[in-house]
């Protein structure tokens, strides 16, 4: 374990009990960081617009991130296409804090995912299970968040993924050492890292949950159900009031075990994001499904 | 209250956002010491020391207001209650900040530079002497680190790295640009409990 991983680990630490929003733009970073994000993730569009408009998505525009990087002070996160280890590069060379090799963004490389190893900066992947955390991690991942369905509104997905990898860590501990390589093989996941899991109990590293959050209650609930933090996309600046919302989720993800501060927070926040009926896409609307 | 069940410290970590579990989990390494989390007013008035992690300075400091903690805790630290700022904490705890136009405790006559190492890939490790602290090397994490700029004369240097004040005490209150926490190494965690 090198140095500069166990570094990159530790920024996601920090990164603990807060909120990671997306911003398109320096006016929303600012935004965000008023209401108390702990880093912004910096893209062109968010999900949902993504959704709606269709065709290739990549990196963002340099010229805007490094815009977000002047006007905030807090962590500054931005997308590459999964396997796009040049946009990854280019991104490094802005010295972003963290690069998110993303399934929103529309995929370089169907099958390989990016040697993280290589790179200095820290990255963090999305996994909808525990085989798909652990490979992202054995490649080099120092942040893991659970997929969800970005852009829906939706938090059913996000659900599935954060108690299927919460029950997946169960299984492996409570399996007996004899079973682990058999575990490892059937996972698809590395049998040092099973190994971990089965020792530990949890990750290795922080994993934030993602993928349809939009209310206060959203983010609790991942709270509750063992996430580190979470990462909130369309849910904010595509809501009738970012700034109230922005401010409401945050202190639902703090105070996640105190229902009378959630109910608090949650009042009078106007209209949630356009949502989607998860159940109403399939094939490539999907992004769940991309990567591997 | 203050000293209460026996002879147990009761040290709390804020615990609003950030590295809280990592101080609880190297406090409860330690003796004779009861550690708890701070997240409400009333928590505030059963501790005997507090510690401030490391995560994000503005976040914590925009609930730390929106909770109301900021006056009492404010208030306990000036009436000499032991206080730790570790990272963002110490950003917390500064009287003046070089480059934000943000305050929250300004309890301790330091001015302090937010990010004063620049970004992650600045973030390092190393491992030093502090005599003042322990007897042997402790190892330092600086995670997008702040450090000291200025002090006032009733500020004690504990350590300086690369011309940069990284660890200073001033009575009650103590500072760190680094994260204990996420080293292992209780040496710190030691000093500030005979703090108490």
């Amino acid at each position: 374990m090198t140095e500069r991983y166990e570094l990159n680990k530790n920024l996601a630490q920090m990164l603990k009990g807060g909120v990671i929003m997306d911003v398109v733009n320096a006016k929303e970073a600012e935004i965000a960081q008023k209401a108390g994000a702990v880093a912004v993730m910096a893209l062109e569009r968010v999900p949902s617009d993504i959704r709606k408009m269709g065709g290739v998505a990549r990196m963002s525009d340099p010229k805007m991130i490094k815009e977000i990087q002047s006007a905030v002070s807090i962590p500054v996160m931005a997308k590459v296409r999964i396997g796009h280890f040049v946009e990854a590069q280019v991104l490094e060379s802005l010295s972003i804090d963290y690069i998110d090799e993303s399934e929103v963004l529309t995929p370089a490389d169907e099958d390989f995912h990016i040697d993280k190893h290589t790179f200095k900066v820290p990255f963090v992947c999305g996994a909808k299970n525990l085989g798909e955390a652990l490979r992202r991690i054995g490649e080099g991942a120092s942040m893991i968040r659970t997929k969800g369905e970005a852009g829906t509104g939706n938090v059913v997905e996000a659900v599935r993924h954060m108690r299927t990898v919460t029950g997946e860590i169960r299984k492996v501990q409570s399996a007996s050492r004899q079973e682990l390589m058999t575990i490892a093989k059937e996972f698809g996941a590395p049998y040092d890292l099973v190994l971990y899991i089965h020792e530990n109990g949890r990750l290795p590293v922080i994993n934030f949950a993602a993928g349809g959050i939009a209310t206060p209650s959203d983010a609790a609930l991942m709270m509750q159900l063992g996430c580190d933090g979470v990462f909130v996309g369309s849910g904010i600046f595509k809501s009738s009031d970012p700034e109230k919302r922005a401010r409401a989720i945050v202190k639902a993800t703090t105070y996640f075990d105190d229902a009378s501060i959630i109910a608090e927070v949650s009042e009078e926040l106007g209209t949630a994001m356009d949502s989607i009926d998860v159940r109403e896409l399939s094939g490539n609307s999907l992004y769940a499904s991309r990567g591997w | 209250m203050h000293q209460g069940a026996g002879s147990m410290k009761r040290i709390g970590v804020l615990g609003l956002q950030g590295a809280v579990q990592e101080h609880l989990d190297m406090l409860r390494q330690i003796g004779e010491i009861e550690a708890c989390m701070v997240k409400y007013k009333a928590d505030v008035e059963n501790i005997d020391g507090l510690i401030i992690p490391g995560g994000e300075s503005t976040a914590i400091g925009r609930l730390l207001s929106d909770f109301d903690l900021t006056v009492p805790l404010k208030a306990r630290i000036e009436n000499g209650m032991p206080v730790w700022g570790t990272c963002a904490g110490m950003i917390l705890l500064a009287r003046n900040i070089s480059n934000d136009e943000r305050r929250h405790l300004e309890v301790m006559d330091i001015e302090v530079m937010r990010n004063g190492y620049g970004r992650q890939l600045d973030s390092f490790k190393t491992t030093v002497d502090i005599p003042a602290v322990s007897a042997q090397k402790v190892p330092l994490v600086f995670i997008r680190a702040p450090y000291v700029v200025d002090i006032s004369p009733q500020v004690e240097v504990l350590l300086s790295l690369d011309g940069h004040i990284v660890a200073c005490r001033q009575k009650n209150m103590l500072a760190t640009s680094f994260h204990p926490e996420l080293t292992g190494d209780l040496s710190f965690h030691k000093y500030f409990a005979d703090m108490i």
